[in-house]
Order: C-alpha cells, then sequence, then structure tokens
C-alpha cells in the first residue's frame, strides 16, 4: 500500500454553491464527503461520483472532481460501468433514499451481492423531497406524508439489514449532524475493498417533520464509543435492527472479501479503458476458423 | 445456379442442430454457400423443430420455397412437412420407428426408409449399442450421398466436432455416417448433380455471431446483458470468448442496469455495447435518451422478435421501428441502423462504434430474429480483423492556459471534444439534466431559455455531418422496372431473390434496401422513388412501419405493401405472388386457406386431444348459423386411420366453432381421454 498524503479539503470545493433548502441535512453530507476524498488523498481527476436524481443526487455539482448526474434510480448501474471501464478510478454513489432504497433498490441489492469496490452514500430522509413530501420506501409507518395523509401503512426498509444480507462488505450509519464522524465513515468506506453502503440520518427541514435534527440528537450514539466489534454479519445484523430510544451510528459491519475484480479475468491487463483496442490478425484468424 | 435444400425436423432435444452444423459446415469448407433457417419454439425439449438449410454454388440469400430433401426424426416432422418436397425429391428417415404415407407426399418424391438396426449393425459390431440420437448421423450420412455432398469433407469436419472426445468417437460417428452413405449409394439414386467445388474455406456464421465479432474487432471492451431470446447468443459468444479477447462481460440483474453500466462504461472511456429484444430495450430507452443527453457514446443491439409484450420468443418481426424511432422522451442526436444480411452486421458493428464515439451518441443497431440467429456462409475475406478505429475527438490531456475546458462546448459541428475522468484539467459533471457548456445545469437553480435553445441545437447539429458520412442507398435492378421493393433489414435476402425471380417472368423488379433509418437519407430517397413505378414495402409486420416512416420522411406514398406477422421469415415465392395480386388489383385474401384449416384443427387436437387425431379432408362452405364460410375439416384416428371425428373452423375468423369426436371401433369401449 502506498502512503495515504491527505489533501487540502478545499481542493473537492466545487464551481457552484448548493441549491438545497437551508438547513438541509445534506450540506453536512457535501462537507463530509469532500473530507473523506480528502482524508483518502484522492486527487479530483480520480474521484467520480455519480448519482441519481433527487435533491440529495445534485451533490457532484457541488463537487471539484468528475461526475454523473444520471437517472432517477440508476446511480449504481452507471456507477459500475464506469468503475469496471476504469478501476483506477474511486467511484463514489451519492443518492438519497428514493432513488436507492425505491426506483433503485433492485440495481443496489445486485451491487452489493457482487461485492464491487464502490462507495455509496445514501442521504436517508425518509421523505420525497424533490417531489415536495411524499413517503419514502424508509419512511416510518403511521407518519402523514402528501401521499398518505392518513398515516404510512408500509413498514419501512431496513437498509442496514438489507445490506448486510444482500453481501455488503463495509455497511455503516452517519448522521449529517456528526459531520467529522461521517466523515471518518466515508473515508472507511473508500479505503475499504468492497462494496461499502453508508446510511445518513440527513433530515428534511422543509417536509419531514417528525425525523428532525432534535429528533435524531436525542436518540443516536456511536458504535466506536463503546466496545462494538462489527466483523459478525449475524451480531451487526442484530445490530441493525435496534431502532427506538437508541440508534446506532458508525460501522455496523465490516468484512475483508474477494471483491468483484478480483475475480474477473479482463483486468489482469489492466483497467479497461488502458488497454489496446481490436484484435491481432492471428487471434481474429481463430475466431473465424472456429466456425469453418 | 446448382442449389438445393434441406428440411430436418424433430423435437427440441432431438440433435438436430448438430446434424445441420455438419451439413452446413462441409458445404462451407468445399467453398459451397448456405444460407440455414432454425424454426424453433420457446422449449427446452420436446415442441417441434424445422431446421432448413439451402446450398448453392453460388450466393443464397434466403432459406428459399423449396423442399428438395427431407430428414424426419419424427411422425410430427413428416405429417407437416413430408408433402412440401418437390418432385424427385427425398425423405428420409428411420425405417424401424416411422413410416410415411404415400398419400402425404407429392408425385416423384421416393421414400428412403434407412432400416437403422440393419444400417448400422456393423458399427454396432465395432463399436457396441449406439444411442438413439446417433441415428441422425446414419441420416446425415446418407443424405450426403444424394445430395451429392464430399463424403471426405463431411468426416473431417464429424472429425473436428468429435476429436476433443478421443479418437474411437470420432471412428464412430465417422462409421455411421459411411453407414448411412453406403446405404442410400446403394438404394436410391442423388437428387442432384454433382458439384463443383472451388474448396474456399467458407465460415458459417450467424447474425449474433458477426455482431460480436465486430465488436471485438472494434475494440468492444464492455459487454452488458440480460438474457433474452434472439439476443442471447451475442451474450454466449462473449462470454465464452471474453477471456481470449480481455472484454469484462457482465450480466445484469436486469435490462435497466444493461443500459445504464454501458453508458457507464462508455463515459469513462471503453467502447462498450449491449444487447437485448424489443422487451428489454422498452426498460431501456430512458437511459438511451440519457446517452443523448450525456453525449455518452454506447452501442445498443435491439433484436426484434414477434410482439406485442412476450409475444412470440423465438419467432422473427420487424415491428419495432417506432419503438426505436420513439425510444425515450424529449429529442436527441442518435442513430439507428439495420443491417441486412450476416457480412452486414459485421461491418455494420464496427461502424456503430466508430460513430458513437466520433458523435457521441448512442448507436442503436436493429436486428431481427432472422437475422440474427439464422447462420450463413460468408467469404473468408469478408470479415476482417483489420478495421478503422476512429474515436472521435478525445482529448488526454489539457493544458490550463488554453483556457478552461468546457465539456459540451458549443462548436460549429456540434461535437465537443471529449475528455473521460482521470484526465487533469478537465473535470465535469456529465448531467442528464439540461446544461451550459460547462455542464453546470440550467434546470434547477439557474434557468436560462437561450443557453437551452443553443445547447439543443448543438447537440441536434450533429446529425447532419453524421448524415453526410453515412453512404446514401441505391437501388438495385433494372432502370425501367415496372415494380420497386422497399425493405429493410433481414427480409432484403428474400426480396433480393423475389425481385430477380419477378424480372425473370418478366415483371422487372428493383428493390431498394433502407439500412440508416436514423439519420435517414430523404433527398437520396425521394429522388429514387419519385420514379413511376408500382413501389411497394416488403416488411414483416401488420402495420408496414417502414412504409409509413419512409412517407413521414419524403411525403411518398407507396403504392401496396406486403406483409408478414405469422413468426416465420418471408420467403421470395410469397413476395412473387403477392406483387402478382398486387399488380392485378387484388386485395390481400386473408381467408383461412386450406392448409390454414387443417393447421388450426390440428393444432386444437394436440392442444386437446394428445395428438390421438389428425385432419385430412377440408371443405369450405357458405354457413348460415356461423355468419361465414365455414371449413369442415374431416379427422381420423391417427394409428388406426378409423374415422375421428369433424371439425367446424371459420373461413374468416378462424374460429375452432364445434367438435366432434367418433371413437374408434376397434377401442371401445373408449378409456376417458385426459387432456395434457
Amino acid at each position: 500500500m502506498s502512503t495515504v498524503v491527505e489533501l487540502p479539503v478545499d481542493l473537492f470545493k466545487g464551481p457552484i454553491e448548493p441549491d438545497w433548502c437551508p438547513g438541509c441535512g445534506d450540506y453536512g453530507v457535501l462537507k463530509s464527503v469532500q473530507q473523506a476524498a480528502a482524508i483518502c488523498g484522492v486527487q479530483p481527476k480520480d474521484l467520480l461520483i455519480v448519482s441519481g436524481i433527487g435533491c440529495s443526487s445534485n451533490l457532484p455539482g457541488f463537487m471539484h472532481a468528475y461526475g454523473i448526474h444520471s437517472l432517477h434510480g440508476r446511480s449504481v448501474p452507471v456507477a459500475t460501468g464506469a468503475h469496471l471501464a476504469n478501476t483506477d478510478l474511486k467511484v463514489v454513489m451519492t443518492g438519497g433514499d428514493g432513488d436507492g432504497y425505491g426506483i433503485g433498490v433492485g440495481h443496489f441489492i445486485h451491487a452489493m451481492r457482487r461485492n464491487l469496490n464502490l462507495t455509496y452514500v445514501v442521504m436517508d430522509n425518509q421523505i420525497y423531497g424533490l417531489t415536495t413530501g411524499q413517503c419514502s420506501p424508509t419512511t416510518t409507518v403511521g407518519h402523514r406524508t402528501k401521499s398518505t395523509p392518513e398515516g404510512n401503512m408500509e413498514r419501512p426498509i431496513n437498509p442496514l439489514a438489507l445490506a448486510i444480507v444482500a453481501g455488503a462488505t463495509y455497511v455503516a450509519r452517519g448522521f449529517s449532524g456528526e459531520q467529522k464522524h461521517l466523515a471518518d465513515i466515508i473515508a472507511g468506506g473508500i479505503a475499504h475493498k468492497g462494496f461499502a453502503l453508508i446510511d445518513v440520518f440527513s433530515p428534511c427541514v422543509t417536509y419531514n417533520k417528525v425525523n428532525t435534527y432534535p429528533w435524531f440528537k436525542e436518540r443516536v450514539y456511536k458504535l466506536e464509543e463503546t466496545d462494538w466489534n462489527p466483523s459478525d454479519a449475524g451480531r451487526s445484523l442484530q445490530k441493525a435492527f435496534e431502532w427506538g430510544d437508541k440508534i446506532p451510528l458508525g460501522v455496523l459491519y465490516k468484512s475483508d472479501q474477494l471483491t468483484y475484480e478480483d475475480s474477473e479475468p479482463a483486468f489482469e491487463q489492466g483497467p479497461l479503458v488502458k488497454q489496446k483496442l481490436g484484435l491481432e490478425s492471428k487471434l481474429f484468424a481463430e475466431l473465424i476458423e472456429e466456425m469453418v | 445456379m446448382q442449389e438445393v435444400t434441406i428440411g430436418i425436423g424433430g423435437s427440441a432435444g432431438d440433435g438436430l442442430d448438430k446434424s445441420g452444423d455438419t451439413l452446413a459446415r462441409t458445404a462451407g469448407r468445399l467453398g459451397l454457400q448456405v444460407y440455414a433457417y432454425n424454426c424453433y419454439q420457446s422449449i427446452i425439449r420436446g415442441g417441434h423443430i424445422f431446421l432448413k438449410i439451402r446450398i448453392g454454388d453460388e450466393k443464397v440469400r434466403s432459406h428459399g420455397n423449396h423442399l428438395n430433401a427431407l430428414i424426419a426424426l419424427n411422425q410430427d416432422t413428416i405429417e407437416r412437412h413430408a408433402g412440401e418436397v418437390e418432385d424427385g425429391g427425398v425423405i428420409l428417415l428411420n425405417g424401424d420407428r416411422l413410416k410415411c404415407n404415400q398419400a402425404r407426399i407429392r408425385a416423384g418424391v421416393n421414400i428412403l426408409p434407412l432400416p437403422m438396426s440393419h444400417v448400422t449393425a456393423s458399427v454396432v459390431e465395432q463399436f457396441g449399442p449406439i444411442q438413439p440420437i446417433m441415428q441422425n448421423t446414419v441420416l446425415v450420412g446418407a443424405l450426403m450421398y444424394l445430395a451429392q455432398i464430399d463424403f471426405e469433407q463431411a468426416s473431417g469436419v464429424l472429425t473436428d466436432t468429435f476429436k476433443h472426445k478421443g479418437q474411437k468417437v470420432v471412428d464412430l460417428n465417422v462409421g455411421l455416417l459411411k453407414a448411412g452413405w453406403d446405404f442410400a449409394s446403394s438404394h436410391s439414386k442423388p437428387v442432384g448433380a454433382s458439384w463443383k467445388y472451388s474448396r474456399v474455406r467458407r465460415p458459417f456464421v450467424t447474425g449474433n455471431e458477426a455482431i460480436a465479432l465486430g465488436a471485438a474487432a472494434a475494440g468492444c471492451k464492455f459487454y452488458c446483458a440480460y438474457p433474452m431470446t434472439p439476443a442471447t447468443s451475442i451474450l454466449h459468444w462473449m462470454s465464452s470468448h471474453a477471456k481470449r479477447l480481455g472484454i469484462c462481460v457482465k450480466q445484469a440483474e436486469d435490462e435497466l442496469a444493461v443500459i445504464n453500466m454501458a453508458i457507464g462504461a462508455g463515459l469513462a472511456g471503453v467502447r462498450a455495447m449491449c444487447a437485448t429484444a424489443g422487451g428489454g430495450f422498452a426498460l431501456m430507452t430512458e437511459a438511451i435518451g440519457m446517452a443523448g443527453m450525456m453525449e455518452a457514446p454506447v452501442v445498443c443491439v435491439e433484436v426484434q422478435r414477434g410482439g406485442p409484450s412476450t409475444g412470440l420468443p423465438t419467432k422473427t418481426e420487424q415491428a419495432d421501428l417506432f419503438q426505436l424511432l420513439g425510444a425515450s422522451q424529449g429529442e436527441y442526436p442518435r442513430m439507428i441502423v439495420a443491417p441486412s444480411d450476416v457480412t452486414d452486421a459485421f461491418w455494420t458493428t464496427v461502424e456503430a462504434f466508430n460513430m458513437a464515439e466520433r458523435y457521441q451518441m448512442p448507436v442503436m443497431i436493429m436486428s431481427d430474429l432472422l437475422l440474427s440467429e439464422h447462420p450463413e456462409t460468408v467469404d473468408a475475406d469478408a470479415l476482417t480483423h483489420d478495421v478503422t478505429i476512429d474515436r472521435g475527438q478525445m482529448i488526454t490531456s489539457w493544458n490550463p492556459d488554453a483556457g478552461k475546458y468546457k465539456r459540451y462546448a458549443m462548436t460549429p459541428s456540434g461535437i465537443s471534444p471529449r475528455a473521460c475522468p482521470g484526465c487533469a484539467e478537465t473535470l465535469y459533471v456529465a448531467g442528464s439534466d439540461e446544461h451550459d457548456e460547462e455542464s453546470i445545469l440550467v434546470s434547477d437553480m439557474y434557468t436560462s431559455p437561450a443557453t437551452r435553445r443553443k445547447m439543443m441545437e448543438k447537440r441536434m447539429r450533429k446529425m447532419d455531418q453524421l448524415l453526410k458520412d453515412l453512404p446514401a442507398p441505391s437501388l438495385v435492378g433494372p432502370a425501367d422496372a415496372e415494380v420497386t421493393l422497399v425493405t429493410w433489414g433481414s427480409t432484403g435476402g428474400a426480396v433480393a431473390e423475389a425481385a430477380k425471380m419477378l424480372s425473370n417472368e418478366g415483371i422487372k423488379t428493383s428493390y431498394l434496401q433502407i439500412k440508416y433509418i436514423v439519420p435517414f437519407h430523404s433527398k437520396e430517397i425521394s429522388a429514387i422513388l419519385n420514379r413511376p413505378t408500382m413501389k411497394i414495402t416488403v416488411e414483416v409486420n401488420y402495420t408496414s412501419q417502414l412504409s409509413k416512416y419512409v412517407r413521414m420522411e419524403t411525403s411518398i406514398s407507396m403504392d401496396g405493401h406486403i406483409n408478414k406477422y405469422d413468426g416465420e421469415p418471408l420467403e421470395p415465392a410469397y413476395i412473387v405472388s403477392h406483387v402478382k395480386d398486387i399488380l392485378a388489383g387484388r386485395k390481400p385474401d386473408l381467408t383461412v386457406t386450406e392448409a390454414e384449416a387443417k393447421e388450426i384443427a390440428d393444432h386444437y387436437l394436440r392442444t386437446h386431444f394428445a395428438n390421438k387425431l389428425c385432419p385430412t379432408k377440408a371443405v369450405c362452405q357458405p354457413s348460415k348459423k356461423y355468419n361465414e364460410p365455414v371449413w369442415t375439416i374431416e379427422l381420423t384416428h391417427r394409428l388406426s386411420g378409423e374415422p375421428g371425428g369433424e371439425m367446424i373452423v371459420g373461413a374468416h375468423t378462424a374460429s375452432t366453432y364445434s367438435f366432434k369426436k367418433v371413437e374408434e371401433e376397434s377401442s371401445k369401449p373408449a378409456p376417458q381421454l385426459t387432456r395434457q
């Protein structure tokens, strides 16, 4: 491993200012992503931030890095393609709970199953913000939203439990109100070899009047301040269900396992993007001969 | 031209594809030309599979109209196809198991039943008992003699096929081939003259193999797909060659993932391709528009099959033209191209990669089941590794003294030099929202109608240059033609042959194959079609989509349409007879024919009565009761030949109005027939 040289955070500051509502949790997440990139010493040219659609998916535009601001729910496959094309890049996906756990949940599960070397930061505000306040896959039961005026009848997805079961090898939770802590766990995810999910409580100050900063502040505690050992998937899964008066933050689960990239023969000659194009005449002749 | 057409019929799992392969490869190695079409169903075992192989000493462009020889691997094949064999032809079957009723065949057709246990006795003595599937090789051996195809070459093909299993297996198979050959030579006369072989070895290639090979030659490094017939064999070829070719092949969770992965890979700087059928493409459309907006290069192959919905998974159709034209919301630059044959599929794929990168846009290759799955011989030097790889305006370094890099710079051509992630000083965010030159969104906080207008024009401007880069189509055939056939995709093969047949009959016919759908050579095509000929589109769909599209782009209306939508490809004779109908002012007759009435009855009997009855005679009469003419179809018991009942089928609607069953004398009291 080469030595990591930490970079100045300002290096990652983007050309335009965020357009989120004042007080939005996503400001803290943006700062943490920039700090994490700095901690990991990733040059902006080698950092690719891929998002879907939603308030939080605007994040790549506020970074100094490469970015792809893709379609609603499709950040994961777009990032997968870009990453497989150039494994020299550090690819970080950013988006919201609707984007990742709703319309994009199929891709989310399969990317974790593949244990791709990707980092996924989900700004989870338990609401659809950009479409002005409908329930999301993580909205709690009974929560009244514009689309559930009598209260939400569906149980929320548990993203951390889902991630552990689906095969992610770095599963963590952060809180926008604990910005330094969040930066550290995102940096841990970027440095981790394998799929890292970081679910972040990122309150929507406009449309979610239930899960607010004070609501979280009263409940969250940091696993790092306990004797938590994140290496046992069974115990971590149990921990993922801890919800109520006490909600854990930090790395719930971490395990070093073979990644997709470790087994892909096409990468033996280096990243695809650096390989020579086309076929040699001898190889081509062999391919033709197979069909004669 | 000397030619022979052979049919091989059986069930899925009977191994007839291997037999066909032996036959076709042998012909290809001798320098003959082959075109094959496999008619199959979405089933792994059972069902009816019919492989047609047409061999000629000149290029054959369709599976033709004839059947000179039939290898029947089961009774069903005899019933369905024995009547198609032409005068002078032959029907080969395992005489120990099957029989062919003389009443089923045309005059001048020979039946050659091979007493299999007797024919293979010496082989069994030497190698031990043989598996039933190996009888195919005996039948192929007999056919090789009848079609006068070189035995040594055929045994060479079998040797190559089985050498990995050891010499004993090779000897066994060659022995069986010889046994069939010897039996035929002592019991029958050849059905055709002997051939003059050029012995130029010709590969036998499917459209999908050509597309995959073309992609590899063009430098495709990332291929992803979700399995879907008839595109799946591209995935199979890619996967089985991935390691040798250094291509990353990814089976994704669905087509949404497929197209988005391919676009992600394209944005990151590799040549990426994906393929699917119409249903999968429907899921991809939003992302295709994203590629247009982000100016991302991607090649997407859409192999059409019978639709709508799940439709006919293993049958051909050309009914997705409007799906591709209408793919995605909004307007964006793209290229849609429909190759016509296997060689064209290879070169079209190479071109698709170059255009996708030069113009930074999605390129859609429209194939169809017939083109993608049928194999044909191609000239060995028609495919080469030596293809042009043109990546367009790519930037790998940037000097900031020259100013700020602008990913979507407003240039006269509309093409903005492209940098990929990893390059210093050229950072940007590719956005699916509308954006300015620096890729800052003009959709959220900032708004700028002027920027939107000019950005839209910049993107669409690329289409002008692209059109100039693509060759315009030309008319093939006599200049003073009376009829001009207009077609696209794999139908071109049958159309070319039909035009020749018509011209030979004195109806001078030319044809126009339209390959580039978008952009469209409106000016050139208008000039071609603005002649006083009878203009007829020929396409495998119901609504004449190409005809409508040509009218939209040129204001020229066709004088007639030839359509087919039963799942089977067009045959030249079908086109010829329909052209004559149109010339004579006859409207298409959609009445159920006698053959169709019997087929409908047969289908009913198969699905309800386990194939125990079969239709024999059919008579069409007016009917007051049913308010339409009806076919009264006489049924007999398949095995005993005793009367089995009667069915009534509407001649216009094809409704199965009534079914009356008569029990066999021999089997009364009849056991309760169970529905299977």
